[in-house]
């Protein structure tokens, strides 16, 4: 896969409801449009997105051929404790890409 | 690009509709706005969060790419211009420039082919390639903010004249020319979408339209193809002669490089 833009807040408070936004470089190909040969293009989309906090699946969704190229997605969960969260975004060849981003929470 | 381009054809029909004739008047320099304001509060705040501009995954992409080594020279951009941060500075703001060796300007996206064929010894990139797209928009990046300084060099002015005559000049079926929407029709409603100044600000930009980065040239097509004419041919003299007086047009606007338009 691509390249992927993450912001998840650096520092917060416990408790506190932080907002996660990733971004993520895919072309989303539909499977329903034609090359210039007029054959179908074959599909290539991302099928699933999941989040988690150290270890601890905090958000998780299904994508589906309607879905823009380079699917933006964010979303809050709670700050709870220090840590890792990681991304992981699983497209149609099976292909994965794995991101990471450290939070400190006092 | 998995719509049609209904949405051009239907505002080109909405003008020819509106039968809107007016005289090809220059924008006073104090009313000249990029099409960022125009655009949805949504819109904006895309292209200002870096995190949520898809435009910044090119520039991503081109930062690497400034850094790999290509062609049979094994050289990569950052062994001939080091870090882009300092070299690339203000260098988008000023392009298309004059290139003595080819006795003509040439935009940001030839000049790196240039920079590939004599330095690098590698193949040029197609224009509208991810590569170049990419290349292109990291090093348009470096000048965000920086207001457009192109068109200054004595020596374009020939070129600059002849880009204008294009601008002013009534094409394709519809018959109508670039002034006729931009000069003098901006800020009124074509269709839905407003129409905007036309000042290429931010290329290459992120169109939500179009699913990619684009260029410039791309754009203009879009708008040839709009009123039924034949585009020019991709990186044509025709082509860098239109945007670099679309460039000197809009100087003084800073760069949005990436910027987001629907």
């Amino acid at each position: 896969m691509g390249r992927a833009l993450i912001n998840v807040p650096a520092k917060a408070k416990r408790g506190e409801i932080i907002e996660i936004k990733a971004l993520v470089s895919h072309p989303m190909e539909t499977g329903y449009r034609t090359g210039p040969d007029g054959t179908l293009v074959p599909r290539d989309i991302i099928q699933r997105f999941v989040c988690t906090y150290n270890g601890e699946e905090v958000f998780s969704a299904d994508l589906f051929p309607a879905i823009a190229a380079n699917p933006f997605i964010a979303f809050t969960t709670v700050a709870t404790e220090s840590g890792t969260i990681t991304f992981r975004w699983i497209d149609d060849q099976g292909r994965g890409q794995i991101e990471t981003a450290k939070i400190t929470v006092e | 690009m998995r719509r049609p381009p209904l949405r051009a054809w239907a505002c080109v029909a909405a003008l020819v509709l509106g039968a809107t004739t007016g005289l090809a008047t220059e924008i006073p320099p104090a009313q000249r706005r990029s099409g960022f304001d125009d655009m949805s509060r949504e819109s904006q705040a895309m292209q200002r969060d870096d995190t949520a501009n898809p435009g910044m995954l090119g520039v991503l992409e081109g930062e690497t790419l400034w850094n790999e080594k290509a062609g049979f020279a094994g050289r990569s951009c950052a062994d001939c211009h080091g870090d882009a941060r300092a070299s690339m500075r203000g260098v988008a703001a000023r392009y298309p420039a004059y290139s003595a060796e080819q006795g003509r300007p040439v935009d940001l996206e030839g000049r790196i082919n240039l920079c590939r064929e004599t330095r690098q010894n590698a193949l040029p990139l197609p224009r509208e390639s991810r590569e170049m797209l990419a290349l292109s928009a990291y090093v348009a990046h470096k000048s965000r903010g920086m207001a457009i300084t192109a068109g200054e060099d004595p020596r374009l002015e020939p070129f600059r004249a002849r880009g204008e005559v294009l601008y002013r000049q009534r094409q394709g079926q519809l018959n109508l020319s670039c002034a006729q929407c931009h000069d003098d029709n901006w800020g009124k409603q074509l269709a839905g979408a407003i129409i905007p100044q036309g000042h290429p600000t931010g290329y290459p930009l992120y169109r939500l339209e179009w699913q990619s980065l684009g260029s410039l040239p791309r754009r203009l097509r879009n708008c040839m193809v709009g009123v039924r004419a034949e585009p020019f041919a991709p990186g044509s003299p025709e082509v860098v002669d239109l945007e670099l007086f679309l460039m000197s047009r809009a100087r003084g606007l800073p760069i949005e490089t990436p910027a987001v338009r629907p």
